[in-house]
Formats: structure tokens, C-alpha cells, sequence
């Protein structure tokens, strides 16, 4: 794992010590609120329906331990015990108080973290696949570069007042588990025919109010060219991009309104400059950044007793079946912990369950952890011989859910239970559709199904690329949910469609559950996902599941 | 003619606590929305949300929301209020722990 250099400890005290200054001031009466609010912002700090939120950044989703321990003590000392984990690999702690908030960042620095640049318009935090370094499809470990992304777009002079915020993604493996083609920069780590690594980069995808699937800017940018080449974009996006409509003020209304020829010749026209700025100390520094990232000393022993359990424990054997994917080692598991125990809040995990997960990651895991876009909790190197041990951990603090991939797995965003943007909320509705179809015992049967909600059209929870997607809005004082069809947040990407009129809370449950059941009849085998069923049969016979026809008397 | 006027409450947040806050009956900010002032005409509360800016140093954010009287108790018209009144609705951990509702 990479950890600071006396550079970034510096910055990030100097930080903290102005943003005690900052925060002093505030309290004192010497700032106004128009004067703190953007200096709250670039620390992460938001004001939101019943309390401050501070949001802090986990870089490529990647934690050790020692930092989930930290953020397990911050959530008892100085919040209600928990913290929230997002959809773009952060935690979000959801009662701090303003006077205590230098503190906290003071003990994220202690275990080299922070809340620069989750709020704002400037890059904010670069997210990574969450199987990175374990992942049996990889080509390369994504999280090196990002970390380099990270430290060139931390503080960049030019990069601070944009017209809006700037999102950057990196895929290392062949499935795209970091939803790149829905960022403002999305890259997927390629090797050309030279076997060179290199990235294919794309640009202006994005959800929220018009969402948009991002275009291929170029095929193939050298490891070398990386950092001008995103420089020379971003560059060409602040200088012309919009600024009259924030709306319209993303990169992807320039994709659409410029058209991606004419932006990929001026990035290239920029590129030219910026290409000549670099000197080549970036690359030595992602040298030793790569080596920071080396895998861990994998071992090796017998597998009789993992081997036993999984034979006679029915319960284990759903657990592995349903959370664990292939690692590289075939020896070794990636264990995907899930955060939606059914009835719970998705991505919430309490002081005694973040101290327990850190615990496990020490003693069975390499001492590494990883936060999934998917709100989820993942141990990337399990031994195999030790996932009985870890399961049995897990149950102990309610963790042991086996539902990853399947309709109670699902992104919810914290909606008007907590965000003063929302037009909804979210989570209750995450909470009814898993204990209903949990009752129901269909979970398994239904198979793979990501149902992604958000509480408003800013769409953090994904909505637009659910196979299944649910938007919250306020129609004329009541809550009404949007069902969306069909999306994809992988290297298939789709965005979801429209199927017909909102839903009253009440009405909801009941339609998603006659959309299921319309799917568990009109699929091929069990095989079909639903997603591929809807794609086989089109929207159709889904859209007379949710809207049946009422039977009326002509005569 | 001119539209019927709907109450209003004055509310903010806590500057340092964040969380919600009410402009009560003897012009206090409280937790507590059932202690909460209803204004009956729109001069009387736009002054007293313009009277807020000397008060930067307490609260965050000071806005009106329409409300009815009822029991002499505010009750907000939209669920969003409601919301803030008593805290997030996916478990107990809000205002309602606090005994306020």
C-alpha cells in the first residue's frame, strides 16, 4: 500500500491547521456563512438535512487496518457510532460537529487520510476496481496510477474552480467493475499489440440529470503520455467548457454539444504543450508508487478443512457461493462482505463492525480491505483455509449476509433521511424490497439483479445503470418512485429507460414484485439474468407487468 | 384576489451542532418543532427571517416553511419538514432519540 512521503504529511497537517483557523473564525463571528461554506467544501464538509456531513476520501477504495480502526474510533468519538460508505469509495460520517471537525481531520492524517477534494468542483476522489490486485481477469493493478492521478490532481493549481465537479475512474481487469464509462474520465488499462500497457481513455460519461455513456477519446495513451493526456483534457474542459447552467457545465454537454472529433483535436493540440511540461519525474515517482503496491507474500497450505465445511455446512457453502470470486491465486478468495444485511442500511457498518472487519483483515486478509462502489466491504486476499474462520467472524457481527449481486444487494444513496438535495428517500425503500422478497425466499432464484435507487436526479445512487433503477421525486408533496429498465454499469454499459408513470411509495413494492415475477416467467432457464431477459425481449411484457391493464366493462 | 397566506415556521441549523432548529414563541432558537413560533402574515416572518442576519454566528441557513397551526403546535405541510422535525426514517436515530417527537 503507498503511504505518504514528508510531502503529503505536510500538506495534509497544513490543511487541517488552516482548516482549524478557518473553522475558529467561523465560530467566532469573523467569517460570514458565504465566506466559510466554499473553505467547508474543499475539506468535505457539507451541512445536510439534520447535521454536518464530512465526507472522506478513500483513494482507489483501498484502507489497511490501522485506517478502518481510525474511522471505526472517529464514528464513536465524535459521531453516532457508524459511518456510511458511498458509491464513490468514500465514508461519510453523518453527525460531526462543526467545532469538533479540525480534530477528525487531524486523526485521518495520523493514518495518512483526509477529506481534500470530495466536495467541490476539482477532481475528486479517484476510484479503482475494487478487486484490484486479486482479480483473476486483471491485466494490471489499477491502483498505482490512480494513486499518481491522485497526487497530480491534489491542490493542481489549474484545476480548482472548474466550471463543476470532475470525476476520474481506472479499470485494471477486463470487466469493468469501476463503472469508468459513466465518470468524466473513465480508463481501462489495455495492452497494445507491442505489449505495451497503456490506457484507452474515455471521456463525458456521467449519470445525474442527463446521463450519458462516456466516448473513446483515444484507444491508447502510453503509461509515459498519461498525465499530460488527462492534463491536456481537463485543460480544454475548463477553458471552453459551459459555466452558464450548472447543469450544463459537465464534460459530457461538451462531449454531446462539441462532438468528440473536435474535442479530441484540441485535447491533442494541448497535449502537445502539456506533454512538453512533464519532464519525467511523474514516472519515476509511479515507479516506486508500483512498488508500494506489490502483492502480498501469498501462502500456501492444506485445504482439507475449507474443503470439509463446504461440504457439510449448507449455510458456508451459500456464503462462499454467493460472496467470494476467483482470485489469481486459486488458493486464495476475494470475499465480498456485504452491507445490506436485509432490513439494514446499505453501506452502513457500525464502530464494532469496522473494529471487527479491521481485525479480520489483519489476521486473515494481507491487512488490506477495499470499499466497492456497490456500498460493499471487500477482503481482496482471503486463504482459502480460512474463510470458515472469517465466516464465522462475520456472523458475529451481523456481516455474513449472502446476498452480493442479488436483489437485496442493492446502491441506495442516503436520500431525504439524510441529504438536503434529495427529492425522496432511498433507504427505506432498499429496506422494504429486501425483506419482502427475503420473506418471499425467491432472493436466490432470481439470481443476479442489481437494483440501484436514488433519493433525487442527481443520481448518486446510480439509478440510470440499475438492471432495475428507482428514482425518488417529490410529486406535488408526496413521494414518487421512477422505475427505469435495462441499464448496465459494466464494459456493456447501458443506460436504464423510462418505463411509464411514477409510483406512490405504497404502490411500489407490489409493482417491482409483479416485475419479477413477470421475469421468473418469461425467462429461458434459471441461467437468464434478467438483465439478458429484458434485453432478449425488450421492454414490452415488463412495462404490461408493471402497468397491468384494468379490465373495464365497454358495455 | 389575493391568494390566502399559508403559516409559516422560521427555521435553520445549529451553527456549531448542525442540526435543526426553530424560531419559538419568545424568539428563541429550539430542537423541539411542537415549541415552534407560526407566523400568520407574511410581513411578520419575512422580518423575522430578515432579522436572522444578525445572527450568523448562531445558526446556518435560516429559511421559512409553510405550516399549519394546529393545537397551537406547528405541523409541517410537506415531508421533507416532517423529516427534519424528527430525524432519518430508516431507523431511530434523530430527533425521535431525543425524546423531541
Amino acid at each position: 500500500m503507498y503511504n505518504y512521503n514528508e510531502f503529503d504529511s505536510g500538506f495534509v497537517r497544513e490543511r487541517v491547521s488552516q482548516f482549524r483557523g478557518q473553522v475558529e473564525r467561523r465560530i467566532d463571528g469573523s467569517l460570514t456563512e458565504d465566506e466559510f461554506r466554499p473553505l467547508r467544501l474543499m475539506n468535505g464538509l457539507y451541512l445536510q438535512l439534520h447535521a454536518y456531513m464530512l465526507r472522506v476520501a478513500i483513494p482507489y477504495g483501498t484502507l489497511n487496518s490501522r485506517q478502518m480502526r481510525q474511522l471505526a474510533m472517529i464514528a464513536k468519538r465524535w459521531d453516532k457510532g457508524y459511518g456510511h460508505f458511498t458509491t464513490r469509495q468514500n465514508i461519510q460520517f453523518n453527525w460531526p460537529k462543526l467545532a469538533d471537525v479540525p480534530d477528525i481531520l487531524d486523526a485521518l492524517a495520523d493514518v495518512e487520510m483526509h477529506a481534500i477534494q470530495t466536495s467541490g468542483n476539482c477532481i475528486r476522489n479517484v476510484t479503482a476496481d475494487h478487486f484490484a490486485g486479486a482479480a483473476l481477469d486483471e491485466i494490471e493493478d489499477p491502483r498505482p496510477i490512480a494513486e499518481l492521478i491522485r497526487q497530480w490532481s491534489t491542490d493542481h493549481p489549474e484545476f480548482q474552480f472548474m466550471p463543476r465537479k470532475f470525476k476520474i475512474a481506472v479499470n485494471g481487469a477486463k470487466h469493468d467493475r469501476a463503472v469508468i464509462r459513466a465518470h468524466d474520465i473513465g480508463l481501462q488499462v489495455v495492452k497494445n499489440d507491442a505489449g505495451e500497457i497503456g490506457y484507452k481513455v474515455l471521456v463525458g460519461g456521467g449519470l445525474g440529470r442527463t446521463p450519458m455513456i462516456g466516448k473513446v477519446i483515444s484507444e491508447f495513451v502510453s503509461k509515459r503520455n498519461l498525465l499530460p493526456y488527462l492534463e491536456a483534457i481537463v485543460h480544454v474542459w475548463n477553458r471552453i467548457g459551459r459555466r452558464d447552467n450548472k447543469y450544463k457545465a459537465r464534460i459530457k454537454i461538451l462531449v454531446h454539444e462539441y462532438g468528440i472529433e473536435n474535442l479530441k483535436r484540441d485535447v491533442e493540440a494541448a497535449f502537445v504543450e502539456t506533454r512538453a511540461e512533464f519532464s519525467g519525474i511523474d514516472q519515476e515517482l509511479l515507479l516506486s508508487i508500483e512498488k508500494a503496491f506489490a502483492l502480498p507474500k501469498f501462502k500456501s497450505s492444506e485445504l482439507t478443512d475449507y474443503n470439509a465445511s463446504y461440504e457439510n455446512d449448507a449455510s458456508f457453502r451459500s456464503f462462499v457461493d454467493t460472496n467470494v470470486t476467483a482470485h489469481h491465486n486459486d488458493e486464495y478468495a476475494i470475499l465480498s462482505v456485504s452491507t445490506k444485511p436485509i432490513g439494514g442500511t446499505p453501506g452502513d457498518a457500525t464502530t464494532e463492525q469496522m473494529n471487527a472487519l479491521a481485525d479480520i483483515a489483519e489476521k486473515y486478509g494481507h491487512d488490506e480491505l477495499r470499499i466497492s462502489h456497490e456500498q460493499n466491504v471487500i477482503f481482496p486476499h482471503i486463504h482459502k483455509s480460512d474463510l470458515p474462520t472469517v465466516f464465522a467472524a462475520l456472523k458475529e457481527i451481523g456481516l455474513a449476509t449472502a446476498n452480493i449481486g442479488l436483489i437485496s444487494d442493492i446502491i441506495a444513496c442516503p436520500g431525504m433521511d439524510y441529504c438536503a438535495l434529495a427529492t425522496a428517500r432511498s433507504i427505506p425503500i432498499a429496506q422494504e424490497i429486501a425483506e419482502h422478497f427475503d420473506a418471499l425466499k425467491l432472493e436466490h432464484d432470481i439470481g443476479s439483479l442489481k437494483i440501484k435507487i436514488s433519493g433525487c436526479i442527481n443520481a448518486c445512487g446510480h439509478h440510470h445503470v440499475g438492471h432495475i433503477g428507482i428514482l425518488g421525486l417529490d410529486r406535488a408533496g408526496v413521494e414518487n418512485y421512477q422505475i427505469t429498465l435495462g441499464g448496465d454499469h459494466t464494459e456493456s454499459a447501458a443506460i436504464a429507460e423510462r418505463v411509464g408513470p411514477g409510483f406512490a411509495a405504497e404502490d411500489l413494492i407490489p409493482a417491482i414484485d409483479r416485475l419479477i415475477n413477470a421475469y421468473l416467467e418469461l425467462r429461458d432457464n434459471a441461467d437468464e439474468t434478467f438483465l439478458d431477459a429484458y434485453r432478449r425481449l425488450g421492454q414490452a411484457p415488463f412495462k404490461e407487468a408493471l402497468y397491468p391493464k384494468v379490465e373495464t366493462d365497454a358495455a | 384576489m389575493a391568494r390566502e397566506f399559508i403559516p409559516k415556521v422560521l427555521t435553520a441549523n445549529d451553527l456549531i451542532e448542525g442540526d435543526v432548529v426553530y424560531r419559538s414563541k419568545d424568539s428563541q432558537w429550539v430542537r423541539d418543532i411542537s415549541q415552534a413560533h407560526v407566523f400568520h402574515d407574511q410581513e411578520t416572518a419575512d422580518a423575522a427571517l430578515e432579522a436572522t442576519a444578525n445572527e450568523a454566528h448562531i445558526i446556518v441557513g435560516a429559511y421559512l416553511f409553510d405550516a399549519q397551526e394546529i393545537d397551537g403546535k406547528a405541523v409541517p405541510t410537506h415531508f421533507r419538514e416532517d423529516f427534519r422535525a424528527k430525524g432519518p426514517s430508516n431507523y431511530r436515530h434523530g430527533k425521535q432519540e431525543d425524546g423531541y417527537v
